[in-house]
């Protein structure tokens, strides 16, 4: 057997795994929202049309809600970013040798189920929770507040918890790219701590921080489960609703159009992120 | 030499968060030992019972059972089809090469809520019914793009010349694979495989969707959370899983690391 029957072998078994459970799905998913209703059978074909679209450009809630996700998101990437610069400046200026062990230290939350950690803040927040108890317990509230739990900024306190750690590893991995004789050279030509923070530090970091907000906005912008878990319909979010048109609604084309104009802005997000940053120099 | 000439500050900081950072997952285990179903002030007293009474409850240890399942089943497949993805992508050239990297890739960056619906309106134009079958096909394709990062950065390291000198000595190429670069990857491999099982292991959002009537781990644990009485089990097991989850996890860093 020569490369070329190994070539076959290789090529064969993903090629068909993937475009059937990866691009046929999507191809799948497209023609679904080009379908006027959910009327016939599925295999009877349909002649296609954009009314889902219609209905979704017209209907100015939707889009209220994309943009009220799209801001959620933004707000949750900046708050991560903002909180774990000086994690990752600690790293990587005063950890010294034991900066491994900090960083495992930084990253076993992360590591363990992202379910569980939704659910322990459902828990500290809820209205018999630990949040209330404690503070009913010292007498600094009587009535539990009701506001922490099933709401947008529940919502964001979670998710800006589950994503330091990983916001800080981008950053960190600029700030250590940093040649230290930069400071020195600086400091010999007289240039004191804080601007030499702000004309080396923060210019040399910057591709690490757009990383970290890009990697912690793309997946938040789709998000549904955590908002499903403890935002309540108050905190609900552009995926929760798409999720509806298939359980609760039944209705596959219009969720369909939903989906295909969350799955095309993630893409144009991508292209805009991989234009501003070089991903091979953070890899390395 | 840097900014901040003292590290106080940051060192404080650091370690407040780092706090912050478990006080979930320490509250997740006071509740598992806590006697009250309520994890409320002032706790009420230790037991054991719950980790007892998990032992019991058949539907519960069905679901472990079954996500295990699944995450097994789909982390080999992902291992393997990764692997085959990143010998391709690594050692050969040819013109649908972009196309197949491209799907490999994409999975991780396609919302979980978007390739849960695409799925689903698969399975279901074809009729084919939710079952732990779906789930792990879902898992597999989210976790491929996980394997080919670990096992093409391995297959970066290493020179593609030891290969060739093994097909000048008479070797074809399949034994060139089996005797030369497997062995050569092999940590790699089991690194991915690792990971990939920690992804499928408790994947709630393709799941949620896919399961059907034999749900996974976190899709019944979400079924039973409006059962208040319950959920202290449920937190025991989900504990346990936890521990055995971050061994795996250190595991594989461990492997990845040594090579």
């Amino acid at each position: 057997m020569d490369r070329r029957a190994t070539f076959w072998m290789l090529y064969l078994p993903p090629l068909l795994w993937l475009g059937a459970f990866f691009l046929i799905p999507l191809l799948l998913m497209f023609a679904f929202s080009l379908r006027p209703d959910m009327r016939g059978d599925f295999f009877q074909l349909w002649q296609p049309s954009l009314n889902q679209y219609e209905k979704l450009i017209s209907t100015g809630s939707y889009w209220r809600l994309l943009w009220t996700s799209a801001q959620m998101a933004l707000l949750i990437s900046i708050l991560a970013v903002v909180l774990s610069f000086p994690i990752a400046y600690f790293l990587a200026f005063h950890g010294k040798q034991r900066v491994g062990f900090y960083l495992v230290l930084l990253l076993v939350p992360f590591w363990t189920s992202y379910l569980l950690r939704v659910m322990a803040w459902k828990i500290m927040l809820g209205t018999e929770g630990v949040i209330n108890s404690f503070l009913m317990y010292v007498n600094l509230i009587q009535e539990p507040l009701t506001a922490l739990l099933y709401n947008r900024n529940a919502v964001v306190l979670t998710l800006v918890y589950v994503w330091i750690p990983f916001a800080t590893l981008p950053i960190l991995a600029a700030l250590q790219r940093i040649d230290v004789s930069l400071f020195e050279a600086a400091a010999d030509l007289g240039a004191r701590p804080l601007h030499q923070f702000l004309r080396i530090t923060v210019p040399l970091s910057l591709p690490g921080v757009l990383a970290a907000f890009f990697m912690v906005f793309i997946p938040t912008v789709g998000e549904y489960v955590t908002p499903l878990l403890v935002g309540g319909s108050r905190g609900s979010m552009y995926g929760n609703i798409i999720q509806d048109f298939f359980t609760k609604a039944a209705n596959w084309p219009f969720g369909s159009a939903m989906s295909m104009v969350m799955l095309l802005g993630t893409l144009i997000l991508v292209l805009i992120a991989t234009r501003l940053i070089n991903l091979k120099d953070l890899l390395e | 030499m840097t900014t901040f000439r003292s590290s106080f500050p940051l060192k404080s900081y650091f370690f407040g968060l780092i706090a912050l950072l478990y006080l979930p997952i320490v509250v997740l285990f006071l509740f598992s030992i806590n006697s009250n179903t309520f994890l409320s002030f002032p706790l009420q007293g230790f037991t054991f019972d719950w980790y007892q009474k998990l032992f019991a409850s058949e539907a519960l240890l069905r679901s472990a059972r079954n996500s295990l399942v699944v995450a097994l089943g789909s982390s080999l497949t992902a291992t393997l089809m990764g692997t085959m993805v990143a010998l391709l992508m690594m050692r050969y050239q040819f013109r649908s090469k972009g196309l197949l990297v491209a799907m490999a890739v994409l999975p991780l960056i396609v919302p979980y809520i978007v390739l849960a619906v695409a799925l689903f309106l698969l399975f279901s134009v074809l009729k084919i019914d939710r079952s732990l079958l779906t789930v792990g096909i879902a898992h597999t394709v989210v976790a491929l793009p996980y394997v080919l990062l670990i096992v093409g950065a391995r297959l970066a390291g290493f020179d593609a010349s030891v290969e060739e000198a093994a097909m000048d000595l008479g070797a074809d190429y399949p034994t060139t694979l089996r005797r030369i670069v497997l062995p050569m990857i092999a940590p790699a491999m089991v690194s991915a495989w690792l990971t990939a099982f920690t992804v499928s292991f408790d994947e709630f959002a393709l799941a949620l969707f896919l399961a059907g009537t034999q749900p996974t781990f976190p899709v019944y644990l979400y079924g039973q959370l409006r059962f208040a009485n319950r959920l202290p089990i449920m937190i025991a097991l989900a504990v346990l899983m936890m521990i055995g989850t971050l061994t795996l996890v250190l595991i594989a860093e461990r492997v990845r690391r040594v090579e």
